[in-house]
């Protein structure tokens, strides 16, 4: 197959297949090359034995009941916020007709030496341990200003300017509890750490703003997630891709990257099927390692199977989890995301618990601790840590455009950030999402 | 649209549709998008290119009492290079293999795909063998050394039976066998699809994020 493309696209993890398949819609011939035979990258789900292969290829592993597909293991926790730009990308691409979604059943905050249910409507506010009377109605003023502000009616900013006071100075404003800061940060916000809080407060509040959106919308927790895994959102785009004539092979390792103008840009690769032309690569940052810097960032992450829900979270089938710094002297917030049967990714029985931080110290998994305290008996724990990646610069000079690393936020609103502004590198315009309707559609209902 | 509203009215006096998921495999060229095409709505188009933009498609299909309502995934091309997504296969009730009975290599090819399928899909996958392109091949006369017919009957239904499999030829020219093989399946596919095992709670809590609604969204935001 020796062809010519406009883009080559190195990588199967989701940012990689988003691109592809926007740009195949935009009418780009596009090549998809992964050397795994799976999709997904480090996006991927594993089922039992590609699980175990990666973490301890010749250790033990428990007996466990379901077949090995009966298990979709996400190597990155996340989920997608109900009302987040991932999924209005997906509702705008048609991909929601590949795969299906359910909600996360609740959202919690450790506070204390416990954990309490982040409320997801105005009966749980009004019995939440998390506050005391008076602080909840200062909480529900601060609230209320968020909700009412407005950018062109200066009446609704009071004293306050969201573009030059800081967080903090929000907070004082309102006389809010460090408690409840931390709980609006990081619960809320989803910040991971307290730098906000002498920044600017307009980030800090638009967060807010789409955590409260997202609750909304379905009512549980401001959370979704794929049926049977995240390893079904880069399939999903795949296909998108394929359908508007992208080419796929898996399973086929990069033998050589061609160059041209003496060794500066980029002209294609060389494969085992022959050798495919493009002027322009879009690949994760495993593919050109010498392009990328490491962020200083590490995060760890521990898969944890359990047979029982998570102690305190009322048996729901799935939860998030925020461990705020403050709560136990770190400077990185501990995420768990549990996950059970309901959402396909565990046999009947199992539950799934995947925690995650980035790491402070020379022992990182007893930064841990606090987390697998909440968790329970665990039948067994498998731990990596990765380092985080971004690319060295824009990718303009040389035609070579990469991905950053998954962080180790919980949702994927820094990945979709990431998308959009390699869309807008690639094509020199911003990502505009148009509903599609596709030709031979109109049969459809 | 009005077709539409038409079908939504009178859904609503018909027995509850059982939506099956079909997917189509078989090698390049043999015809796979042109038996959709024929049986979604009665079209042939001589020279199709391969398939672009439009690899999800529904259309019902009433087999005495009962309606079907077939959504049908085409592979668009990813297995060109051995790389179809799990996604594909998964809770498929329904597949095709399609080859072209004038091309013996595809033939070939459709027998590595109902082993594919034996090993990727669900255990109770209904699979029909269709051998395509019939009209190519009506005219001749058995034992005709010219015969463009490189695969034969008997070859399919031999394979169809070693495997448990609906054999039909057909031609999505002509439109011949088309139909039949669509209710052929449909009349296999149990009448209360059983839930697949790793899908218990089949219904319950799925989300339409299209139109934002949740089946059981209790309470608002705080
Ligand atoms: N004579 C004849 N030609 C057919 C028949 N079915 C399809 N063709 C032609 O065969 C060619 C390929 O048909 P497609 O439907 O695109 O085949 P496909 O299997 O979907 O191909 P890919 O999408 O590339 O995998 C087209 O030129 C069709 O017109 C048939 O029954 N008889
Ligand atoms: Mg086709």
């Amino acid at each position: 197959m020796d062809e010519n493309y406009d883009v080559i696209v190195l990588g199967t993890g989701l940012t990689e297949c988003v691109l592809s398949g926007l740009l195949s819609v935009d009418g780009k011939k596009v090549l998809h090359i992964d050397r795994q035979d799976f999709y997904g990258g480090e996006l991927a789900s594993l089922n039992l034995g590609q699980l175990y292969n990666k973490f301890r290829p010749s250790g033990q592993k428990p007996e466990l009941r379901g077949r090995d597909r009966d298990w979709c293991v996400d190597l990155i926790p996340k989920f997608l916020m109900a009302n987040g730009e991932l999924t209005n990308i997906l509702v705008h691409t048609n991909v929601t007709r590949y795969i299906e979604f359910k909600q996360i059943g609740g959202s919690y905050v450790y506070r204390n030496g416990r954990i309490a249910k982040v409320p997801s409507n105005q009966a749980e506010a009004i019995s939440s341990s998390l506050m005391g009377i008076f602080e909840k109605r200062r909480m529900k003023q601060f609230l209320d200003y968020l909700t009412k502000w407005d950018d062109d009616d200066a009446s609704t900013h009071g004293a306050l300017d969201l573009d030059k006071n800081t967080m903090n100075e929000v907070y004082n404003y309102f006389r809010l509890e460090n408690g409840t800061r931390d709980f609006i940060g990081h619960a809320m916000a989803l910040w991971s750490n307290d730098d906000y809080l002498n920044e600017v407060a307009r980030p800090t509040y638009e967060r807010i703003i789409l955590y409260g959106q997202s609750v909304a919308k379905y009512g549980k927790s401001p959370y979704i997630y794929p049926l049977y895994g995240l390893g079904e959102l880069p399939q999903g785009f795949a296909r998108l891709s394929a359908i508007y004539g992208g080419t796929y092979m898996l399973d086929t390792p990069i033998d050589e990257v061609i160059y041209d103008d003496d060794n500066k840009k980029f002209a294609g690769v060389k494969t085992k099927e022959g050798t495919a032309k493009a002027p322009i690569v879009i690949a994760d940052p495993t593919y050109f390692p010498e392009k990328v810097k490491k962020t200083g960032q590490k995060v760890i992450r521990a898969m944890c199977i359990l047979e029982h829900p998570v102690p305190n979270t009322h048996d729901l089938d799935s939860v998030q989890i925020v461990i705020p710094q403050n709560q136990v002297g770190r400077k990185n917030d501990i995420y768990i995301a549990v996950l059970s049967d309901v959402h396909c990714v565990v046999p009947k029985g199992y539950y799934l618990a995947i925690v995650s931080t980035i790491i402070e110290t020379e022992t990182p998994h007893v930064e841990l601790e606090p987390a697998f305290k909440l968790l329970g008996p665990r039948l067994d724990t498998l731990m990596g840590i990765a380092e985080i990646y971004e690319p060295q610069d824009d990718g303009t000079a040389s035609g070579i455009y990469i991905s950053k690393s998954y962080d180790a936020t919980s949702h994927f609103e820094s990945a979709t950030d990431d998308i959009k502004d390699l869309y807008f590198r690639v094509t020199g315009k911003p990502l505009v999402l148009e509903k599609l309707t596709e030709g031979l559609n109109g049969l459809d209902e | 649209m009005e077709l539409k509203s038409y079908d939504k009215y009178r859904m609503s006096f018909a027995p509850p549709t059982t939506s099956v998921k079909l997917v189509l495999l078989g090698e390049a060229a043999v015809g796979k998008s042109s038996l959709v095409l024929r049986f979604v709505s009665n079209d042939f188009q001589e020279n199709k290119e391969p398939t672009i933009g439009a690899a999800f498609l529904t259309q019902k299909c009433t087999i005495g009492e009962r309606t079907i309502k077939y959504e049908i995934w085409d592979t668009a091309g990813q297995e060109r290079f051995a790389s179809l997504a799990p996604m594909y296969y998964r809770n498929a009730q329904a597949a095709l293999v399609v080859y072209d009975i004038t091309k013996p290599a595809s033939f070939i090819k459709a027998r590595h795909w109902v082993k594919e399928l034996h090993e990727q899909a669900s255990k109770d996958i209904t699979i029909a063998l269709v051998g395509n392109k019939h009209d190519l091949v009506e005219d001749d006369n058995d034992g005709d050394d010219s015969s463009l017919r490189k695969v034969s009957i008997e070859e399919g239904q031999k394979l169809a039976d070693e495997e448990g499999l609906l054999f039909f030829e057909t031609s999505a020219k002509t439109a011949y066998n088309v139909n039949e093989v669509f209710v052929g399946i449909g009349s296999k596919i149990p009448e209360a699809p059983l839930l697949k095992p790793q899908q218990p709670q089949a219904t319950d809590g799925r989300i339409d994020l299209s139109t934002g609604t949740a089946p059981a969204a209790d309470g608002c935001a705080c």
